[in-house]
């Protein structure tokens, strides 16, 4: 793997995963189909720490793969620059772990060799929008990712599950109509489709109101994919009633890709750094937070209160976003990061809860915490994480956004920051008191043992959780930085590409 | 100029058919109709004055060609369309097996 | 094929059909092997050939049609269909990039030119007609399964 052909990797290994698992479920029994999913996620995060340290050697920490060998502006690119390695890590460090636990939580065993299918194709293509560099080739790769996510969003076909599939696909429709739309009009201004391209023709050429009319057709497709506060109505449905491992990577992975990422590549390096559109991020950003952390409080359905501060920390992500300053959009990476792993982990702990106590509504559950330490433990990491309590690294995100905050001068935006991290305190602390603290019922007095590999799973991430504080170390923190300064660079990103792809 | 506002009232007219109708069977049709609206006006971008269409034979100039590119985005949408089509009817399907009804205001389980 | 049972449509549209289907199913590869040349390519010839099955099921039940292509042959030829795509572009790496031309590409506008496009044309129609059948049936069997239930 000397040459850079391994940035293919990324696309073919869980597309070729995907298409075998249907041909090999059918002969084989489920002990090679677990077998299989968990080698190719293994060898997909080896790759992609690969990437990131193979990164670090190039000059300029940027590669770009011409596909089929064509030039840029007449064939398509995969670009692997500080930003996009930054999330492959993140994204294939929780799919690893969420594949690991599926494989003892799907439950019956005909099910699984489809369950993986889909889980691998829409692991394709949260891959494939990371890596790509062309607009259309987004647009294929995010609708590959949402029909696998509206497929197993209904897997177990209950009532529930099938109400909220429905509701969510018309929706995620609805939002790639716009952004196919806004894609035909930029085609149409600027006559091509790649992303580099793109931005050194928009750099020079003056726009009359096209682009203010384009992007609002992405900030509202992306938005309704991200679920930003005018645009959320969908997510506390189907987060909450699909299985659990899928919960983990919508809420964890999902959201964040096809919405935080792309919509940040296609503004920031795409359309340059305008203001307009900062306080409008910031503006959305602080509605998410009050608006979640306000409709949180009231759930009684464990997941559906996890679901409700998902939006809330989307809301901090794009606040942070909107201040603009390096220190702010650090932190906001940061909490992306943060947010990720904490989120996937409370939901894969209540994927154990549901299997032991057979219920998620919280009145009926109380003291589980002498049953299953483990999973108490790991929810107790991943709450305290979510709220903010120091030393977890949910602590210094949310420090930096708010410090950022308060050296811009918005004092109005940091206390409603801090007013919104205090209801998510709220709401969790109300998890952990009626789930695990108090006497224990009757009927729960002889639950199942969690199985080992969700175990497994579930206290790795609750360690990454404990110990992410450290990688804000200056020796780790310029994985971060730099990520940071590709969007700062704006418009720069396409003379870097282009150039890249010139040698 | 006409042709291209057309295409967009008849983007209007399905999102219209999604968010006011009650029945889940139209609500699917009108987004058959968004889809064919937006493949309408990516091909729609691509028409030259006088053009023929973009296929290569031995005895016709290039020039004056339609932009192909276009028409290579709206083949793939329409695959998609009709994935995402089939999805839908599915999950219709099964619907109406649980709930018994096609009616969006009385499938509604999920509350708060 | 069964004239005489009560499945399927009337007696004129079978009839009918025993002399269309297979037009349609040659027509289909006709405009799936020209697809480097004239109008048409993998997709829409693909979709071609699912139909001519669908008209099979429409015009005599579904038994017939499963006759001719079972469940469990429908369900692998896709997915030797979906890998046989992924194959050819795999094979692009023998000549340097993912997804690079390695065949001639021959004369222009002649039927074995330009290299690994009439390939792919043949994989992807192989996955999607064969898709949209399984479909098709998937919707048929639920049906049968509700009403013998």
């Amino acid at each position: 793997m000397g040459s850079i052909n391994f940035i293919t990797l990324f696309v073919v290994i869980p597309l070729g995963t995907a298409f075998l698992m249907s041909l090999v479920g059918r002969f084989a029994s489920r002990r090679y189909v677990s077998i299989l999913s968990v080698l190719s996620c293994a060898s997909l995060l080896f790759v992609s720490f690969w990437a990131l340290q193979f990164l670090n050697k190039t000059a300029g920490n940027i590669l770009v793969y011409k596909i089929g060998g064509w030039m840029p502006p007449f064939g398509i690119c995969f670009v692997v620059d500080s930003l996009t390695s930054f999330m492959l890590v993140l994204v294939n460090t929780v799919a690893f772990f969420v594949c690991v636990y599926s494989v003892s939580y799907v439950k019956k065993n005909d099910d699984a060799p489809k369950f993986f299918t889909l889980f691998f194709m829409m692991l394709t293509g949260i891959n494939g929008v990371v890596i790509t560099g062309d607009l259309f080739n987004l647009y294929v790769f995010l609708e590959a990712a949402s029909i696998a996510s509206y497929a197993l969003v209904a897997f177990n076909s209950e009532a529930e599950e099938l109400e909220a599939s429905f509701k969510y696909t018309i929706i995620g429709c609805v939002a790639s109509g716009f952004i196919l739309l806004g894609i035909a009009f930029l085609y149409s201004y600027t006559s091509t489709l790649n992303m580099a391209d793109m931005s050194s023709i928009l750099a020079t050429k003056s726009s009359g109101f096209v682009l203010p009319f384009v992007a609002t057709l992405f900030i509202t497709g992306f938005g309704l994919k991200a679920a930003l506060v005018p645009f959320h109505a969908w997510l506390p449905d189907a987060h909450s009633s699909a299985p659990a491992s899928i919960s983990a990577m919508l809420s964890g992975v999902l959201i964040k890709t096809l919405g935080i990422y792309a919509m940040l590549r296609i503004l920031f390096n795409i359309f340059g750094i305008i203001p307009v559109y900062l306080s409008l991020f910031m503006f959305l950003g602080v509605l998410s937070l009050l608006v979640s952390g306000v409709l949180a409080l009231s759930q009684w359905n464990l997941k559906r209160l996890l679901a409700y501060s998902s939006i809330g920390q989307v809301g901090y992500i794009i606040l942070g976003i909107g201040i603009g300053t390096p220190l702010g959009i650090l932190g906001a990476l940061f909490h992306l990061f943060q947010h990720s792993i904490s989120k996937s982990l409370l939901f894969l702990t209540s994927g154990s809860i549901d299997r032991a106590a057979n219920t998620l509504d919280i009145r009926h559950m109380s003291g589980l915490k002498e049953k299953m330490p483990l999973t108490a433990g790991a929810n107790l990491a991943g709450s305290m994480s979510v709220s903010g309590i120091p030393p977890f690294g949910g602590f210094f995100s949310k420090l930096i956004i708010i410090v950022a905050c308060v050296q811009k001068g918005f004092y109005i935006y940091a206390l409603a920051a801090i007013l919104g991290s205090v209801f998510t305190l709220i709401a969790m602390l109300k998890v952990q008191k009626f789930i695990f603290s108090e006497e224990t019922k009757k009927e729960h007095k002889d639950i199942k043992k969690v199985p080992f590999l969700m175990q497994f799973s579930m206290v790795c991430l609750a360690f990454i959780c404990l110990f992410a504080g450290l990688l804000l170390l200056p020796s780790t923190r310029i994985f971060f930085t730099n990520a940071a300064g590709v969007l700062l660079g704006g418009l720069n990103y396409g003379h870097l590409v282009l150039e890249a792809a010139a040698k | 100029m006409i042709l291209y506002l057309l295409c967009l009232i008849l983007f209007c007219i399905g999102l219209y058919g999604i968010l006011r109708k009650r029945n889940l069977v139209k609500i699917i049709i009108g987004f058959s109709i968004m889809s064919y609206a937006l493949n309408l006006f990516l091909v729609l971008l691509g028409y030259k004055f006088h053009g023929r269409a973009p296929i290569g034979a031995s005895d016709q100039n290039i020039a004056n060609m339609v932009d192909p590119l276009p028409q290579a985005l709206v083949h793939t949408s329409i695959v998609i369309g009709l994935g995402m089509t089939a999805l839908l009817i599915a999950i219709a399907i099964r619907i109406y097996e649980k709930y018994g009804t096609f009616d969006i205001t009385k499938i509604n389980k999920l509350k708060g | 094929m069964s004239s005489k049972t009560n499945t399927g449509m009337s007696l004129i549209v079978k009839t009918v059909t025993r002399i269309v289907v297979s037009v349609i199913l040659v027509f289909g590869i006709y405009i799936v092997a020209h697809g480097h040349v004239a109008l048409g390519g993998g997709f829409a010839g693909g979709i071609i050939i699912a139909l001519s099955f669908v008209l099979l099921i429409l015009a005599f039940g579904r038994n017939v049609a499963v006759n001719k292509i079972s469940v469990t042959l429908a369900a692998n030829l896709e997915t030797i269909g979906a890998l046989m795509f992924l194959g050819i572009a795999l094979l692009g790496f023998l000549k340097g990039a993912f997804f690079t031309n390695i065949l001639s590409k021959g004369v222009p506008f002649k039927l074995f030119s330009a290299g690994t496009i009439s390939l792919s044309n043949y994989a992807i129609s192989l996955k999607v007609g064969i898709g949209l059948f399984s479909i098709y049936l998937a919707f048929v069997i639920l049906e049968r399964y509700k009403q013998g239930k």
